[in-house]
């Protein structure tokens, strides 16, 4: 038994972990500032504990900033009443919420966020098969959906959920063939070592960049965010699959959501914008430094950030798909087109070589 | 017979969505530009600003003065009775021998109460003094930590009511009585 490999596997995801949930709590803030900003608001500025009115300077800064209110948020989540419905299937009513959350989180497991610290690589598992990992447990989300829908026993969440069953199953067949390009042009599926052959050859986004746009339409769809929102359609489902879920449940809901963002965006950086490499300033190689290391965490987050702000300000630019707009633009535009953008990049490889 | 609307076919460019995400990403971009560096803000941080009421508001009804300090309500009780809520209760002076602080006349109340919490801003109580003695002023904002609070006694009616500018209706009356004693007008 490798002690060392264990003790830093296990710090690594805790870090991981509390990354990504920060980033969560802050994506939110972003989503209701960023909402604001567009909607001619100010957005969240008021909340803050007792103590912030005392540090000079920063304290009244953070509060406009609304720094704390991912933090008041968390808290009333924690104390509202955590209502179970009298009709609902109380397993699969309980069961949803982790259903939902942990493939969201588990899917950062093999993404690689950085180059090595030290002796460490900064990955949590350097899978030799990252991509089929990460969409194996991405399509177990909609369990998660469906089974919420179905639990609740009413019907605005069961729609929400069947809508949500077809949405997702039907754009990651878009999604998978999306990246199919990809890995003809790298030839491994290791996330790693695509990161790796961007570094000397340039990113991805210029070799295949329709197979960028697919997978980034695609991951709106799966991460269930506007314009294709559907499953969570409020002006028609009230409230969508998590419509009688209260308090910390449906805060898991949301967790989920957010962590798919999450996810979803680092696994767009890491297949299509280089990961964690920078062309200039000698971030294109591992790290032998630990400020280099840092520095390209920090690379990779700044990217990753950028994405969110793209998935944020995208919800709110476009109005809704109908239903069989999704569908249609799913099944008969991104699956023929993905299918094309395959056998472009192949035969283009088979000329080159 | 139902109408067809006669909807023209997306073209091929309009398919593509495209100039439909530029458009939006045009909108978004302006609209946060705006709000963001060029201070173009439509909502309004409540408890520091607050919005100034337009002339003619109907706000909460308070107990007005006249310009000599006196309090203008003679305790006729017509508002009590015209309030569709029932917000507003007038105790009359009775037999406590409560004089009115102005000359002319009969009476004023011992005990004038609005409980704002049910009080409709509907402006009946305004419309209906003969005497001018009760309007809606320009408070739309009552806060109070109990409902006992929120009733407001004479006092506090008076006090947040002020002075009105109208008329002196039974100063007038006073004048014109004295102007009638020395009736034969000597030319």
């Amino acid at each position: 038994m490798d002690w060392n490999f264990i003790i830093f596997s296990l710090v690594k995801i805790a870090i991981v972990v509390g990354v990504v949930q920060g980033l969560v709590a802050y994506s939110v803030l972003a989503e209701r500032k960023i909402s604001a900003w567009i909607q001619d608001r100010v957005g969240p500025n008021r909340a803050a504990p007792p103590f912030a009115k005392y540090i000079p300077i920063l304290g009244p800064l953070l509060t406009r900033w609304g720094m704390f209110q991912p933090l008041a948020d968390g808290l009333k989540f924690m104390f509202k009443e955590d209502f179970t419905p009298a009709g609902v299937k109380k397993i699969y009513f309980w069961l949803a919420p982790a259903l939902s959350v942990i493939p969201a989180m588990l899917t950062v497991a093999v993404i690689p966020f950085g180059s090595t610290l030290g002796h460490q690589k900064m990955v949590i598992a350097d899978l030799n098969v990252g991509i089929l990992y990460t969409f194996g447990i991405v399509s177990m989300g909609v369990y998660g959906i469906v089974l919420a829908g179905y639990a609740a026993n009413s019907k605005y969440p069961f729609f929400g959920g069947i809508r949500s069953s077809a949405q997702m199953i039907s754009y990651e067949i878009s999604m998978g063939m999306s990246v199919i390009p990809v890995l003809l042009i790298v030839g491994n599926l290791n996330l790693g070592r695509i990161i790796g052959w961007q570094a000397t050859n340039g990113w991805l986004v210029m070799y295949a960049p329709l197979a960028f746009i697919i997978f980034m339409v695609a991951s709106f769809a799966e991460t269930n965010r506007t314009p294709f929102d559907l499953p969570e359609a409020e002006t028609e489902l009230v409230g969508g699959y998590h419509t009688e879920y209260s308090s910390m449940k449906f805060a898991l809901f949301f967790l989920a959501e957010y962590s798919n963002m999450v996810a979803s965006s680092a696994m767009m950086v890491t297949l299509f914008f280089g990961g964690w490499t920078l062309p200039f300033w000698g971030l294109n190689h591992p790290a032998q430094s630990i400020a280099m290391g840092l520095a390209q965490i920090l690379v990779f987050l700044l990217k990753m950030c950028f994405f969110m702000v793209v998935f944020i300000w995208v919800r709110w630019m476009f109005p809704r798909f109908r239903y069989d707009q999704l569908m249609d633009l799913g099944w008969r535009r991104f699956i023929p087109l993905a299918l094309v953008n395959i056998l472009i990049t192949a035969v283009w490889l088979w000329m080159r070589s | 017979m139902a109408i067809t609307v006669n909807r023209k076919p997306l073209s091929f460019w309009e398919k593509l969505y495209l100039p439909a995400i530029v458009g939006g990403l045009k909108v978004t971009t302006k609209h946060a530009w705006g709000t963001l560096f060029q201070g173009k803000r439509v909502t309004m941080q409540y408890p520091e600003q607050k919005w100034t009421v337009p002339a003619g508001y109907r706000g909460a009804p308070y107990l007005v003065k006249d310009q000599d300090n006196n309090t203008k309500c003679v305790s006729c009780q017509l508002c009590e009775f015209v309030c569709p809520p029932k917000a507003i209760r007038i105790t009359p002076p009775g037999d406590s021998g409560l004089k009115a602080d102005r000359p002319n006349a009969e009476k004023m109340p011992l005990e004038f109460e609005i409980n704002m919490l049910r009080c409709i801003y509907c402006g009946l109580c305004q419309e209906v003094c003969p005497e001018e003695a009760i309007f809606l002023r320009n408070d739309w904002s009552h806060l109070g930590a109990s409902r006992e609070e929120l009733i407001y006694n004479k006092e506090k009616l008076l006090a947040l009511g002020g002075v009105s500018p109208g008329i002196q209706k039974w100063k007038h009356k006073l004048e014109e009585a004295k102007e009638q004693e020395n009736f034969p007008v000597k030319i």
